[in-house]
């Protein structure tokens, strides 16, 4: 007996499925048309790397928001406290341990970073989900409110690291392994950008399969678009919304973990200055959408690289520069969610 | 009439000011199709979403095969049995056919652990569906989302399927062909329909109910309905004639 599963690849007379590949192809098409203006090889190496790192660390801290907007409709704009807190929270684990933070071994220095992500993930998952249950749950359906309420959140987050770590930066030393560049050529790539890329693929990578291979990422998708379709067939869409708040924000502790480290020093306002970003990141992938939130972030960080580099005064304004060409072109964003 | 299998008694529903459902009493006996008839804005709509816990009543009672179900949330009424196939289909545009109708098969963990014969039961009401099994349900046509919708609220058993103006729409070819599914579909299901196309239901319905004004006016048996012509233009301003 034939299976079900085969029968459309088998029949020839099936509709092609229209895949979307223009946005894809933003982010090589935009890197190669920066390398004859910005005239050296390595350097637009060196730049395209930055731009590749900066970009999978605004992605960490952005596709949780995105899925949080898309499946709860819930416009977080304390978000950023999630990024202070897992930053600041890694250094519980990156003080103490400053030995095997400053030894030779590349191991001890994973191991390190490790913990430290890990507790910074179980602190912001905690976090997150008390932050649903005491600030959002009584906000479902009310815009303006969240918006007030969560940014509310967000200066109490800020304060309340001021009252346990003091109002001091603080240094954030990175592993001693990940320090200083790979040197390729002429060009220089950082080890640590490089893991940031890792680190960043690697979230993306499972974030693509459990939202297309799991029960549950299906429902997440399926409740993006009709949560009520989704309780009318018998699941709780609560706890998704739970589910996804809490890991939406242990995914910005991961990111606020590698952005601390990235920038070697802390303030609690962190998390605050990167809202701006991580908002338009998934403005400019479409609100819901992680594949877009991917897309997004990458042209963000490259944009802003390559305009650092070229036209410092511009890249003041890169970003929203970007925005705006991006949502001229498809208003809602690269890959728009269907809603109902 | 054997036992009814759902039962309002005197259910209003409000929905923000407004007082939509003013005393809904409706019963639906075990097996057959029960169509549930009456102008826009009548509450037909109400009446199936405050049954499916998506609106609450806020007066009676909805009982579903012995329990109270009136203020149960949503997901508890689905899994007691209730299937619900709302007007705009609400199927999930992104998904695929089959990732559609595995979400809706609450018994599986993975997509082929779902009963292929059941499947082949359903393919054969809706051909299509095998032909776009892999295909994202946003690329297909009105009538072939329906008939999504409908596949997936019998792709596991189901006591009770509520569905909300099927051939809205549709072109009258697959009418037909919807009238055809329907009929075998009836013979193990029981289905509450709200329509408003009467030549289609007057084919199909063992029972009807006429609603208006947010209440039940009417309640008897379709072949007593389909044959007063002049209870027809009474209920529904019309008759089978002028709407045929």
């Amino acid at each position: 007996m034939t299976t079900i599963s085969n029968v459309a690849a088998q029949d020839s007379a099936l509709p092609k499925v229209r895949v979307d590949l223009l946005p894809l192809l933003l982010v090589p098409v935009l890197a190669l048309l920066m390398l004859p203006l910005i005239g050296s090889f390595p350097t637009w190496v060196t730049l395209t790397v930055a731009g590749l790192a900066m970009g999978m660390m605004v992605f960490m801290m952005a596709s949780g928001l995105t899925l949080i907007f898309g499946l709860m409709d819930v416009l977080n704009f304390g978000h950023g406290a999630f990024v202070s807190v897992g930053a600041f929270t890694a250094t519980l684990v990156l003080l103490p341990m400053k030995s095997w933070v400053e030894a030779d071994s590349i191991l001890l220095n994973l191991s390190v970073l490790g913990l430290a992500i890990l507790l910074a993930m179980l602190v912001t998952g905690l976090l997150g989900w008390a932050f649903e249950r005491i600030i959002i749950r009584p906000v479902y359906g009310l815009h303006l409110k969240q918006i007030l309420i969560t940014m509310g959140g967000m200066i109490v987050a800020e304060q309340l690291i001021h009252v346990i770590w003091g109002a001091e930066q603080i240094p954030l030393q990175l592993p001693t392994t990940f320090r200083g560049a790979f040197i390729i050529g002429d060009a220089a790539l950082e080890k640590y950008r490089l893991i940031a890329v890792g680190v960043g693929l690697t979230v993306f990578v499972t974030m693509f399969l459990v939202l297309n291979r799991t029960k549950v990422g299906l429902l997440i998708r399926a409740g993006v678009e009709n949560g009520e379709m989704v309780e009318a067939l018998g699941y709780r869409i609560r706890r998704l919304f739970v589910g996804v708040f809490m890991a939406g924000s242990a995914l910005a502790g991961l990111g606020g973990v590698m952005w601390g480290l990235y920038k070697e020093t802390l303030t609690a306002a962190i998390g605050g200055e990167i809202t701006v970003l991580v908002f338009i990141v998934i403005i400019i992938g479409g609100l819901g959408s992680v594949g877009g939130c991917f897309i997004g972030a990458m042209l963000v960080a490259l944009i802003a690289n390559y305009a650092g580099f070229l036209a410092p005064k511009v890249a003041l304004v890169s970003d929203i520069l970007l925005m705006v060409t991006v949502l001229l072109w498809r208003p809602q964003g690269l890959y728009p969610v269907a809603k109902r | 009439m054997s036992e009814p299998l759902l039962q309002l008694e005197g259910v209003h529903t409000h929905i923000g000011q407004y007082h939509i459902l003013q005393g809904v009493d409706l019963l639906v006996p075990k097996g057959g199709i029960t169509v549930l008839l009456g102008r826009n804005g009548a509450g037909k709509t109400t009446t199936l979403r405050t049954i499916m816990g998506l609106w609450h009543a806020s007066r009676g009672s909805v009982r579903f095969a012995g329990g109270d179900i009136t203020q149960s949330p949503t997901p508890e009424i689905a899994c007691a049995g209730i299937a619900y196939v709302p007007e705009s289909m609400s199927i999930f545009s992104d998904l695929t056919v089959r990732e559609n109708l595995f979400l809706a098969a609450r018994g599986v963990k993975s997509a082929d652990q779902m009963d292929e014969a059941r499947l082949e039961w359903i393919f054969g009401f809706f051909g299509a569906l095998k032909k776009f099994w892999n295909q994202p349900a946003g690329t297909l046509s009105g009538g072939q989302k329906q008939m999504v919708a409908i596949a997936r609220a019998i792709v596991e058993p189901r006591k009770l399927l509520l569905i909300d103006e099927p051939t809205k729409g549709l072109a009258p070819a697959i009418i037909q062909g919807m009238i055809a599914a329907f009929r075998e579909l009836k013979q193990t299901e029981t289905i509450l329909l709200v329509e408003q196309n009467f030549s289609f239901v007057s084919a199909l319905g063992d029972s009807v109910a006429v609603m208006d004004g947010g209440r039940i006016v009417h309640s008897g048996s379709m072949a007593e309905l389909t044959e007063d012509r002049d209870l027809q233009h009474k209920l529904l301003g019309l008759s089978l004639d002028t709407h045929q």
